[in-house]
């Protein structure tokens, strides 16, 4: 319906935005903040942490990205690329699991 | 904010913006608004479109259902600041306190009606376990929800669940009660852009 695909299609652009824009961060570091997969330590951590469990974080985790030569734009767009990632995935499963018990294709 | 930008890393408009807002409101800015107005081209311009879409743009869902929605996902996630932000801004927005409290204390005897209840239910295992059956959905479809509710709420479901973590990634400073109101009152008239 034309307001769920105007919903849908603010969060694709913002999806796209995080990934494919300019940034501070180079696209490939992004992609992987937004997977939570592949990363070295100790953005692992970090990233992990903000993925599937963001109340754990500290500021020893920022402060040990920033050690290893990170600055905070970057970390503040690696941060977003997480949390967007898993909100991606959470919102994927959804509406794949509503196709499914509706027997239709995902709009 | 963990990161100093996100303190202080503002230019001479925005920081006039929040010294107006401190001015006009009595209120401090809350972290939440001034994120969305760091570097916004990279993340607060499309944040604040998506998330003012899913919270307000039309719906068969109220606005208080809506802020309940991104309350009980707070809830799930643990997410203290954002816990408190739409726990206000529900309780407003329904003119009930009481039931808002009830929803996020026990959902299974709070006083909602059944489709919202499946609803909620559905949106906290998304967002615990990261996953959903077929079954699962078809639970919420059998207790009288339209595909296109369930779309809509999870919208709001994907809304939040970046904003919780943006939250206690960032580490938002927990205002008081009546900041909290007060932001929410300006989330019900203005909304999210």
């Amino acid at each position: 319906m034309a307001d769920n695909n105007k919903k849908r299609a603010a969060y694709r652009a913002l999806v796209d935005r995080v990934l494919n824009g300019t940034g501070k961060a180079s696209k490939g570091q992004r992609a992987l903040a937004f997977g939570d997969e592949g990363l070295d330590q100790p953005l692992r951590t970090l990233i992990g942490k903000v993925a599937t469990s963001p109340v754990q974080v500290t500021d020893a985790d920022f402060a040990a990205a920033k050690a290893a030569g990170y600055s905070e734009d970057q970390l503040f767009e690696l941060v977003i690329c997480a949390a967007v990632g898993q909100s991606a995935r959470l919102y994927d499963a959804g509406l794949a699991a509503l196709a499914e018990a509706t027997g239709q294709r995902e709009a | 904010m963990r990161l100093d930008i996100l303190n202080r890393g503002y230019g001479p408009r925005t920081k006039l913006l929040f010294a107006v807002i401190r001015l006009v409101s009595g209120h401090p800015v809350p972290d939440a608004a001034k994120l969305v107005y760091y570097r916004p081209d990279f993340y607060g311009a499309r944040a604040k479109e998506f998330t003012h879409e899913a919270m307000r743009g039309p719906s068969a869902w109220s606005v208080g259902d809506r802020e309940l929605m991104a309350a009980y996902v707070s809830k799930e996630n643990g997410s203290t600041f954002c816990i408190a932000a739409h726990t206000a801004t529900a309780s407003q927005a329904y003119h009930d306190t009481p039931r808002v409290v009830a929803v996020l204390a026990d959902l299974d005897s709070a006083p909602v009606a059944e489709p919202l209840r499946a609803t909620l239910r559905m949106l906290g295992k998304l967002t615990v376990t990261g996953a959903l059956s077929a079954a699962d959905m078809g639970e919420v479809l059998a207790a009288g929800v339209s595909p296109q509710q369930v779309k809509d709420a999870l919208a709001v479901c994907a809304a939040f669940n970046t904003t919780n973590r943006l939250a206690d990634a960032f580490g938002f400073e927990i205002l008081s009660s009546e900041d909290f109101q007060a932001g929410a009152k300006f989330l019900l008239k203005r909304g999210y852009r």
